[in-house]
């Protein structure tokens, strides 16, 4: 090997090493990397989360049910296609929030498995375009995004 | 590698004079043109595109933020490049487009970060949450902090290329991880609109003011890039002339002519 195929030898190797300790590293943290979890992690946890938890999901349709009287408390159900986790806050919302809307919600899992939000952040998805094309597509019946918005 | 024709491209612009004549040609080339195309995004990006059907006027942040996002990671990825052609092959140059490089993808990474702030908090109800798409390019805006401070750390421009080499692509691991952080993990962050493997999810009206915007960020870094290469050339030649020193191999060789 010339100095030149050292060189590069060298830096390849240290490449594919420091590429393998990430690899390790982020499979290890895997659980944690993650953001929040999702009713259907939590329905397959074989130990429960305890403490502070972040649940995400979509806001149920025709589960959100605004509390009557002053506090401004509102429960919804966050589901995934598969289990549903009843969750209920008492803050302001995000804009975003609406039924159908992809949400992550910090809070505390009780016992029943349900979740007292201390914190509701609006997710959205990565498809962009104009009301007007949005409305169209409703139209034509191909909507694909989540259900219309209020 | 252009091994096949070693005494054109590879070798050529090695010699200063020749890159310096150069630059001095591309660097207002690439300004003007920058200025117009970034202009004209957002021109399209403010005034002339639709609101978005769920986050209204909000979303024109994006047109600032997501090409700002994606030169923070190819100004890394050039750095990474760069740093090889460097450290293995020794070109001259190289060692100065990435030195040079490092301040601009900062400056970008940092512009994604305030930005992407502003449009997290009407969007999704926060500044700054810890997952893994924002953590990971806070990370990457430290890289950059981190390469810059070896380069001022260490006095002999040979040596501090050598571990700044080093360090930017042990970093590079990094860049993948940004890149597709929002497919491996749960994160709050949506994954990418416009490369992935649909094609786009964004309307054309808004996909416009995006790629011009993306144009016009890549014109200013090639802009920038060739005026901070000047500059450390000079100050090299000046810290050189200054130290009574004959020109080594450091900048290859006088003019040949």
């Amino acid at each position: 090997m010339n100095k030149k195929q050292k060189r590069l030898a060298f830096i390849s190797s240290s490449l594919v090493v420091a590429a393998g300790a990430a690899a390790l590293a982020l499979t290890a943290l895997s659980s944690s990397v993650a953001y929040f979890y999702t009713p259907s992690d939590l329905a397959a946890a074989a130990e429960k989360p305890t403490g502070n938890i972040r649940l995400g999901g979509l806001v149920a349709a025709e589960s959100v049910r605004y509390a009557e009287g002053a506090d401004a408390r509102v429960d919804f159900v966050v589901e995934d296609g598969a289990h549903r986790t009843q969750v209920t806050f008492v803050g302001v919302l995000p804009d975003l929030f609406r039924e159908g809307q992809g949400v992550v919600v910090e809070g505390r899992l009780a016992a029943d498995g349900s979740v007292a939000a201390s914190e509701v952040l609006a997710k959205h998805d990565e498809t962009y375009m104009p009301r007007e094309v949005a409305d169209a597509l409703k139209k034509q019946g191909v909507w694909q995004g989540e259900k219309p918005g209020s | 590698m252009m091994t096949s024709k070693p005494a054109s491209f590879w070798t050529r612009y090695a010699n200063p004079t020749a890159f310096q004549r150069l630059s001095n040609q591309i660097a207002p080339l690439a300004g003007g043109a920058a200025i117009a195309f970034i202009a004209l995004g957002l021109w399209f990006g403010l005034v002339a595109s639709p609101a978005d059907y769920q986050q209204g006027d909000t979303v024109r942040i994006m047109y600032v933020h997501v090409p700002a996002a994606w030169m923070a990671m190819a100004c890394y990825t050039s750095m990474a490049i760069a740093s090889v052609a460097g450290f293995v092959w020794k070109h001259p140059l190289a060692d100065v487009a990435a030195k040079s490089t490092a301040p601009i993808g900062a400056t970008f990474t940092a512009l994604a970060l305030v930005t992407g702030a502003l449009w997290g908090q009407p969007t999704w109800g926060t500044w700054w949450v810890w997952d893994a798409r924002l953590t990971s390019v806070l990370v990457l805006f430290f890289m950059y902090l981190g390469y810059m401070a070896l380069w001022s750390a260490i006095d002999e421009p040979t040596r501090a290329a050598r571990i700044a080499a080093v360090a930017c692509l042990v970093g590079f691991i990094n860049v993948p991880i940004i890149k597709f952080s929002v497919d491996w993990w749960n994160s709050l962050h949506q994954p990418a609109s416009v490369i992935r493997a649909n094609g786009p999810s964004i309307d054309g009206s808004m996909l416009r003011p995006l790629l011009l915007m993306a144009f016009g960020y890549t014109l200013a870094y090639v802009w920038l890039l060739f005026v901070n290469m000047s500059a450390e050339l000079a100050e090299r030649r000046a810290a050189r002339l200054l130290a009574g020193a004959r020109p080594t191999a450091t900048l290859v060789a006088e003019p040949a002519e």
